[in-house]
């Protein structure tokens, strides 16, 4: 089975967000990079099936070399080589063009990436990449076994959670607990720098929607404390104050 | 011409839904156009036609019996179909799971712009300008959109649904379905019945590891029913099976944007608070003075939940 997993190169959660530049750019000093948390869980998914059944896993990010140190860890957490395309992903649909690029020619039995990149949060890439692809695509899944040449597996619904089949190939946005995060052990990260990192240059695609600005939002004012020997205030405080009951 | 996709529960428009006609309305109001409902699966014409007091002159109902599952791709088939027969430039969808899968197939469709977590109404003064949340929160950008059709997920409380005195009328939209679209089989559901949805609810009551175990979640639970409530739950919560997955909320689970957000037991880590950021008003109730959750919340309790959770239902009840 061939696996393409995509991960994006994100803003550590606890990261502080400024910006540059007029705030037309992300302030990057101090700010740790992470493998997106939900590509984390595509990626240990990925590893245990190729444990169970065999086949390759080829990881893939759009995004510049400043990726490259997430794209060796997940070459040392096991997957087999990785493909970059070397350019800063500006948007959803800029993102997924280059996605459907490289998969179109690796011919994957399955796309796997996270739910939603914690950067942009837009939770669309694998919908886009599917169409794209003329295949299926479902997220955010949250439970994956593969029999043969089906994929049977749960999708979070509103409430609940709700069971599938479908042919392979496929797109899969994925989440918890589909699989524990995988760390890399000492053998991985030695093993990581031989592996195949192939750089290769985006697909043209005209411009879908152009950065203006960033902002911040404004200032949270401070926390009104009610002492406990009167918390019934809050309700009334709710009511007349806040307006939200 | 705008286009809003309204999702129905149970044969009924979503709240969520009816903030996307009026936001659709206001765009269609701003460039001079009108503005068009679309609904797939069951629902009766005078329900849909409510969508006409939020500012949508005309409904599109479809309603082919293969539609009755919630199938995303079919759905983008019915949406696209629909962009095209009203030649609409601009698509609202409002924000759940099967929205955002939808509205990203129906791009990719029509080669056309998509943005999610639109927080407010564009500025069509000079192009097409949405700003919306990046970084779980943390920030905003705003975008230029480009594209001929440009299509926009909004989050919940981007406008102030009024319901005025509009009304629409309501067609029947049959547009050709595609084999390809239905290869997935849907084997079981396990669905909570009759709960508030945490994406729709106006009040989250959510408890964490300061409820000390699944079988203390009742005088949460009892007050999140005194104000109508959904519930929710951090992340060590539906970890350790004290509550269900789908009730997490933050970073890793679900955003939520309600009016009021309860949070008792919770520290506040920012995992959490990611998830939460997006709520009007924020009470924190934690026995620990220092818990995090107090530099992010509007109002707070320091004190136990056991004692304070009883009184605020007691509370509620005696205001009613
Ligand atoms: C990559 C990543 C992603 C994550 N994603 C999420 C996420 O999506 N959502 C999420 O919630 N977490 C997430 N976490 C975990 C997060 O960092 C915290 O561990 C978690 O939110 C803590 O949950 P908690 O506040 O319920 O528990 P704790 O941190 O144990 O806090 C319990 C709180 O309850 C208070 N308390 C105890 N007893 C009482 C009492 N009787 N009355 C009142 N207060 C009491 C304590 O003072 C304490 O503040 C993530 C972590 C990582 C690393």
């Amino acid at each position: 089975m061939k696996i393409l997993v995509c991960i994006t190169n994100v803003p550590d959660t606890t990261a502080k967000i400024s910006f540059t530049d007029n705030n037309t750019k992300l302030n990057k000093a101090g700010v740790q990079y992470i493998i997106g948390p939900y590509d984390d869980y595509a990626l240990a998914r990925a590893v245990e099936l190729k444990e169970q059944q065999g086949g390759s896993i080829t990881v893939l990010n759009v995004g510049e070399a400043e990726s490259d140190p997430q794209i060796r860890k997940a070459l040392a957490i096991g997957a087999d080589d990785a493909v970059r395309v070397n350019a800063e992903p500006t948007d959803s649909y800029f993102t997924a063009t280059q996605i459907a690029a490289i998969a179109k020619e690796g011919g994957y039995d399955l796309i796997l990436m996270g739910r939603e990149s914690i950067d942009f949060n837009s939770g669309v890439v694998h919908g886009l990449v599917g169409e794209m692809l003329g295949i299926p695509s479902f997220s955010p899944v949250m439970k994956l076994d593969i029999e043969g040449s089906t994929a049977k597996f749960a999708r979070e619904i509103e409430g609940g959670k709700e069971f599938l089949e479908a042919p392979l190939p496929l797109v899969l946005g994925c989440q918890e607990p589909i699989a524990e995060w995988k760390i890399p052990n000492m053998r991985g990260i030695m093993t990581a720098r031989t592996k195949p990192l192939k750089v290769v240059e985006p697909v043209a695609v005209g411009d879908m929607a152009t950065l203006d600005q960033y902002t911040l939002p404004a200032p949270k004012g401070a926390c009104k404390m009610i002492p406990a020997d009167q918390a019934e205030t809050l309700i009334s405080l709710l009511k007349t104050e806040a307006k939200v009951l | 011409m705008v286009l809003i996709f309204v999702e129905l529960d149970n044969g009924s428009i979503k709240k969520t839904s009816l903030e996307a006609v009026a936001y659709g309305a206001a765009v269609a109001k701003a460039s001079g156009t009108t503005a068009t409902a679309l609904a797939i699966g069951t629902a009766d014409a005078t329900e849909l036609a409510k969508a006409g007091a939020y500012g949508a002159t005309k409904v599109l109902h479809a309603n082919a019996a293969e539609l009755a599952n919630e199938n995303a791709m079919a759905y983008a088939s019915v949406l696209a179909a629909a962009v095209k027969n009203e030649n609409a430039e601009v698509v609202i969808l409002p924000k759940s799971g099967l929205c955002d899968a939808m509205g990203a197939r129906t791009a990719a469709k029509l080669g056309a712009s998509i943005v999610s977590g639109v927080t407010e109404l564009p500025d069509v003064s000079n192009g097409f300008k949405v700003t919306r949340s990046i970084y779980t929160g943390k920030a905003f950008a705003t975008v230029d959109v480009k594209g001929s059709v440009k299509i926009l997920g909004i989050k919940k409380n981007a406008i102030e649904a009024v319901e005025g005195t509009g009304s629409a009328t309501v067609e029947a939209f049959t547009p050709a379905l595609n084999n390809g679209d239905f290869v997935a089989k849907v084997t079981g559901q396990e669905k909570a019945s009759g709960e508030l949805s945490l994406t729709e609810a106006d009040i989250i009551v959510s408890g964490g590891r300061g409820m000390k175990g699944p079988d203390n979640w009742q005088p949460l639970l009892d007050l999140a029913s005194a104000l109508g409530a959904a519930t929710g739950c951090s992340k060590p919560v539906s970890d350790l099976d004290w509550r269900p997955h789908h009730e997490h909320i933050g970073q890793t689970g679900i955003k939520v944007a309600p009016n009021l957000y309860i949070a008792c037991g919770i520290s506040g880590a920012i995992q959490h608070l990611a998830g939460v950021n997006s709520s009007k008003v924020i009470v924190a109730i934690n026995k620990d003075p220092e818990a995090p959750f107090f530099k992010a919340a509007d109002y707070g309790i320091v004190g136990d939940v056991f004692d304070i959770l009883p009184r605020l239902t007691k509370a509620v009840k005696d205001a009613k």
